[in-house]
């Protein structure tokens, strides 16, 4: 099964609730699927730093004075903000590059979750409402998220198999469903020098759209792309810097809904993910269309509408 | 009038309430408030009971139904009115996918439109989509009536046995050996019946009929893939 839950605000004036909206709306859906569970926020950025949110199994050792470490060997300041299994480190953005390499000499068992100038994942083993009490998600800021929890079919229970995954700067994709031809996709990305961590389906997926992206496709076109090319069953949820989208595949087993009012769009598997939401019995809801892309920009002031 | 609030009530209670009425009951009808996208609302009852279901209601509402009239003021989630025997099923909003799923009997009208697959495997139960309905509906279709005032999605009665079909607008695509075919007295006589029984205003010679070429009843090597 699997539950996705997406929060878009297109009011300002709710952003300091995104977190609490976003947490209820992904404990909601705990019952579709009880394996991991992990959230995407798009918070506001410092210009000239980017963020690198990673994990450890032992934080206390691998995060003790990490900033000075770090920030010697890329010789530039580096901050780091601990949460449970996770912390975030702001670095110049000119150090970026650098950065990964230097974190996997500096520390080994540390594993990058996102990067990106907004976005921080934080995702683990277990129930929703315990990942997101760990992380204190509730208490988050932020102009978008994404959430989900995971039934785990094509991979592993672990805290790298959990979604969301990001595998390009700022970008983040969750699933629910299955692709059967992630392992020839691998092959193909791979090719192309595409980076795949693990061996679950849905990185490949997110991967893919972020190599579209990268030969200078949208993210609609991207999406569309994979109409063609990702075999199996899907809906899917993606973020990226400013933008919020919604794609099903053709046959569309998965369910999905999407509600949309001045304020915000959001999307659940379920209409019980949305019930909490203020305004939503006013709200436009309705199943989004299979094989149609649809996609949301803050950049965009036009109405919310579906990428041609 | 009987009442049951669901942020407040518990939803097991709420079935086993209405489980529990038999046809000679005086409590006939019931209230559901607050069910908040909830599963199995009003589902198994055998009673000639009225339901009004005050809000959006998730998977399987209304499912297994016999007698009962399961009235949802709003909209409803997968497999609304899945496998009724008898009793009638309305949505005043949209209905997600696989509504009326092999339905034996009874009258379901989604006044909205209602997703793919609507009446997948029907057997004998009635359906009046006031909208469109999306692809894959009425597949394997086996005995019952699926009217469409709106347009069909692909593949409209992909492998169909004797269901019968009409659609008011456009048939994006006909599924495997299912075929138009001619409107004769006795359909347009079942169509207004049901377009009354649904209240539609749609009139029946708007609409156009399918069902089954009945090629796919034997085999043929031609059909081998």
């Amino acid at each position: 099964m699997c539950g996705i839950v997406g929060l878009f605000l297109k009011e300002p004036g709710l952003q300091p609730e995104l977190g609490a909206l976003l947490s209820k709306m992904l404990v909601t859906m705990s019952d579709r699927g009880p394996d991991s569970a992990g959230i995407a926020i798009y918070g506001n950025g410092t210009a000239g730093l980017i963020k690198l949110t990673v994990q450890s199994d032992t934080p206390a050792q691998d995060f003790d004075g990490l900033d000075v470490a770090l920030g010697t060997a890329l010789g530039g300041d580096v901050t780091v903000a601990h949460r449970d299994t996770h912390a975030v480190l702001s670095l110049p953005s000119s150090k970026a590059p650098d950065a990964r390499a230097a974190l996997a000499q500096l520390r080994p068992g540390v594993r990058v979750m996102s990067t990106g100038d907004s976005i921080e994942i934080y995702k683990e083993v277990g129930l929703p409402a315990k990942v997101v009490a760990r992380f204190g998600i509730d208490q988050m800021v932020g102009t978008h998220g994404i959430g989900h929890t995971r039934m785990a079919t094509e991979s592993a229970v672990t805290t790298l198999g959990a979604h969301p995954f990001n595998t390009g700067s700022d970008q983040c994709l969750v699933h629910n469903g299955s692709l059967s031809n992630h392992n020839a996709l691998r092959r193909r990305l791979a090719h192309a020098d595409v980076h795949v961590e693990t061996e679950n389906d849905t990185e490949v997926g997110a991967a893919y759209l972020t190599w579209k992206m990268r030969e200078g496709a949208t993210l609609g076109k991207a999406l569309e792309a994979g109409i063609t090319d990702l075999d199996g069953f899907y809906t899917f949820a993606v973020g990226t810097k400013d933008g919020f989208g919604v794609l099903r595949d053709p046959i569309a087993c998965k369910p999905a809904v999407l509600a949309e009012t001045p304020e915000y769009v959001a999307f659940g598997s379920e209409y019980r993910a949305l019930a909490d939401l203020p305004g939503i019995e006013s709200a436009k809801v309705w199943e989004p269309e299979p094989a149609q892309v649809y996609f949301w920009n803050h950049g965009a002031p036009t109405p919310a509408g579906k990428a041609a | 009038m009987q009442s049951f609030n669901l942020q407040t009530q518990d939803l097991r209670d709420l079935n086993a309430a209405l489980q529990a009425q038999a046809e000679e009951t005086n409590q006939t009808v019931w209230e559901v408030e607050n069910p908040r996208g909830s599963h199995a609302v009003a589902v198994g009852l055998n009673a000639p009971i009225e339901v009004n279901v005050r809000g959006p209601v998730g998977y399987y509402c209304g499912g297994m139904n016999q007698q009962a009239t399961v009235h949802i003021h709003d909209s409803a989630g997968p497999g609304v009115a899945e496998n009724m025997m008898s009793g009638t099923v309305v949505v005043e909003g949209d209905a997600s996918q696989y509504a009326g799923a092999t339905g034996h009997g009874g009258l379901l009208v989604i006044k909205g439109n209602a997703s793919s697959r609507c009446g997948i495997s029907m057997k004998g139960i009635e359906i009046v989509v006031h909208g469109n309905v999306g692809h894959m509906s009425a597949f394997m279709g086996q005995k019952g009536t699926l009217v469409v005032c709106g347009d069909a999605g692909d593949a409209l009665g992909d492998s169909l046995y004797e269901a019968r079909l009409f659609v008011r607008g456009s048939v994006k695509s006909l599924g495997a050996d299912c075929v138009e075919k001619e409107m004769r007295p006795e359909h347009l006589a079942l169509l207004t019946d049901l377009l009354a029984a649904a209240k539609s205003d749609a009139k029946p010679d708007e609409f156009r009929r399918y069902g089954s070429a009945r090629e796919l009843y034997n085999f043929h090597p031609d059909n081998a893939y």
